[in-house]
């Protein structure tokens, strides 16, 4: 028995480990769905959405790892960063309706630039003000985060009133690509592209750099990187006001995603945030790539092949996940 | 009398609601090995994370080459040229053998020399230098500790029971080391083995509950017999 577990695991890592499970479930989902153009239909949804929920994941996954901050208040940023590119895009109608493709892509670089910046700023202010009174205190953290975010929420209602409010497209990610008999929206592909765009900038800045240098070590031990002379509160500011900012940036892809936003999507969407960042793995944005692919695929396709699981889906995967590895798939930090 | 590199003065420190150092006063000279003994709780660790500034002293002074680090924050004590090897050596077991010392140099650019003297005393960092440090054995990490803290020039070093669970081959290669680099560098060392303590201190110390119990150099704790019996009965009988 245990040998016969030893020849699976070595054929699992063979075929790529935990990396290749989004791959996995995509080959066990063909012959489920059963339909072929059904199946590429749900899976570039599904990718589209993981790339979405991974660029507001990966951002609260750093919090996570390096500074130990139990941020519920995440999701204001979220909905925060919706409103804003929403505002944009609309205060830009004339662009974002234009035939120009240069007007359409800068409105839409402007909404996801103001949501970023919002981000930034709003950021360093959260965690000057409601974080760092906090920090090494996990109850107090809940507490005023969630605090900050009812009024976060409100505020949303003050500026923008409780209606929900449409987004509207830019033209040219308006429509669909048909290759056969497959569908594919066309902003899909921009949101799948923009978040693996995302994930090399941050490959790049963790691995090739020393602020990445420093940010993977504070994940390990913040006390031993203090001792060899680094200030790693500056470091926490810089992580915090950059997840803050990727979290932003995710909601304004989201406005466009869904055309339809209200105050609450925030609060919504962080469930599924808080699943990608623990079967993720504290603290690794490879776990969290993971985890949001896992998370956008498994939505999509239970929605069509067991819609009355739809809800229990990713309860169920983080169950299994979390039985299988505790830690998550790839944690920063080996246990 | 040689100049004294840093000293403390009536040091207390608290852990939470404990009273751990109980008013410890320490001259360390410049350079070579100054050692301070004890048993298990009696103060070391917490002597050493105070003067790192890693937990705060609540009342008296340390001052370092003249300079008040009592209040300093930890890192401007590290880049006043002091280095730390705790006691659990600190490694970034998710980085790699090159990236733990890129760390630790300045600027991250590493002084050939330097680089090549560590190789030198520490062959296993060359082989294994593009290996995550988490693989490395226990002995190994322990190199890697000790080469972080002297890839860059260092005024002062503390380390903290570096002999702790080793193999006696590795802690042969670790005095020989130790030798070596307190030829440019004052060390601090904390221990509970003797042998490996009195085989390279010249000055050492003996801390009880918070306090420091004796001072003087090491030759005569060595030679006397019935003060190490007095002040180390406890932890000596389990190392020598």
């Amino acid at each position: 028995m245990a040998s016969a577990n030893k020849t699976m695991g070595g054929a699992f890592e063979r075929i790529g480990g935990v990396n290749a499970l989004p791959v996995i479930l995509m080959i066990i989902a063909l012959p489920l769905v059963g339909s072929f153009s059904s199946w590429m239909t749900l899976t570039v949804a599904g990718l589209a959405m993981g790339m979405m929920i991974f660029l507001m994941a990966s951002g609260l996954s750093l919090i996570f790892g390096l500074m130990d901050v139990l941020n519920f208040g995440h999701s204001a940023f979220i909905s925060f960063g919706a409103f804003i590119a929403a505002s944009v895009l609309a205060a830009l109608a004339f662009w974002v309706e234009s035939d120009s493709v240069l007007l359409n892509f800068l409105a839409l670089f402007l909404a996801v630039s103001a949501a970023a910046l919002f981000g930034l700023i709003a950021g360093w202010f959260f965690e000057r003000v409601i974080i760092k009174p906090v920090y090494r205190d996990h109850l107090r953290q809940i507490l005023i985060t969630i605090g900050a975010l009812i009024i976060a929420e409100q505020l949303i209602l003050t500026i923008w009133g409780g209606a929900p409010i449409p987004v509207e497209r830019p033209a040219i990610l308006q429509g669909s690509i048909i290759i056969g008999d497959v569908a594919i929206e066309i902003y899909r592909i921009f949101a799948f592209l923009l978040g693996l765009a995302a994930f090399l900038a941050l490959y790049l800045v963790l691995n090739r750099t020393r602020v990445g240098l420093l940010i993977r070590a504070g994940v390990e031990n913040r006390e031993m990187v203090e001792a060899l002379g680094f200030r790693i509160d500056r470091v926490f500011i810089a992580v915090f006001m950059a997840g803050s900012a990727l979290a932003a940036i995710g909601g304004s892809m989201w406005a466009g995603y869904q055309g339809l936003i209200s105050a609450t999507l925030g609060s919504e969407l962080m469930v599924l945030v808080f699943i990608v960042v623990i079967i993720g793995g504290l603290g690794s944005i490879e776990g969290s790539l993971l985890g949001a692919l896992l998370v956008g695929l498994l939505g999509n396709y239970v929605a069509f092949i067991f819609p009355k699981l739809s809800l229990a889906s990713n309860m169920l995967l983080m169950l299994i996940v979390l039985l299988w590895r505790p830690w998550g798939l790839r944690p920063a930090v080996k246990h | 009398m040689s100049e004294h590199i840093l000293r403390l003065d009536d040091v207390h420190t608290d852990i939470e609601q404990y009273h751990i150092l109980h008013g410890v006063t320490l001259d360390v000279p410049q350079g070579g090995v100054f050692v301070l003994l004890g048993r298990n709780g009696a103060g070391k660790t917490t002597t050493l994370r105070t003067i790192m500034g890693l937990w705060r002293a609540r009342k008296g002074a340390i001052v370092f080459d003249h300079h008040d680090i009592t209040a300093a924050h930890t890192s401007d004590i590290a880049r006043q040229g002091i280095a730390y090897v705790p006691e659990n050596m600190g490694i970034f077991a998710g980085l790699t053998v090159e990236e733990n010392m890129r760390l630790a140099s300045a600027n991250g650019r590493f002084d050939p020399a330097r680089l090549r003297r560590i190789y030198d005393l520490f062959p296993a960092m060359e082989k294994f230098w593009t290996k995550p440090a988490g693989t490395l054995s226990g002995g190994q990490k322990q190199m890697l500790a000790i080469s972080r803290a002297i890839i860059e020039p260092r005024r002062l070093i503390l380390i903290d029971e570096p002999t702790k669970g080793l193999a006696p081959a590795i802690i042969r290669a670790m005095i020989d080391a130790f030798r070596e680099v307190a030829k440019e560098t004052t060390i601090l060392l904390v221990e509970q083995n003797f042998l490996f303590a009195s085989s390279l201190g010249s000055n050492v110390a003996v801390i009880d509950d918070g306090r420091i119990v004796h001072h003087g150099t090491m030759a005569a704790l060595v030679e006397d017999k019935a003060l190490q019996t007095q002040l180390l009965s406890l932890s000596l009988d389990a190392h020598q």
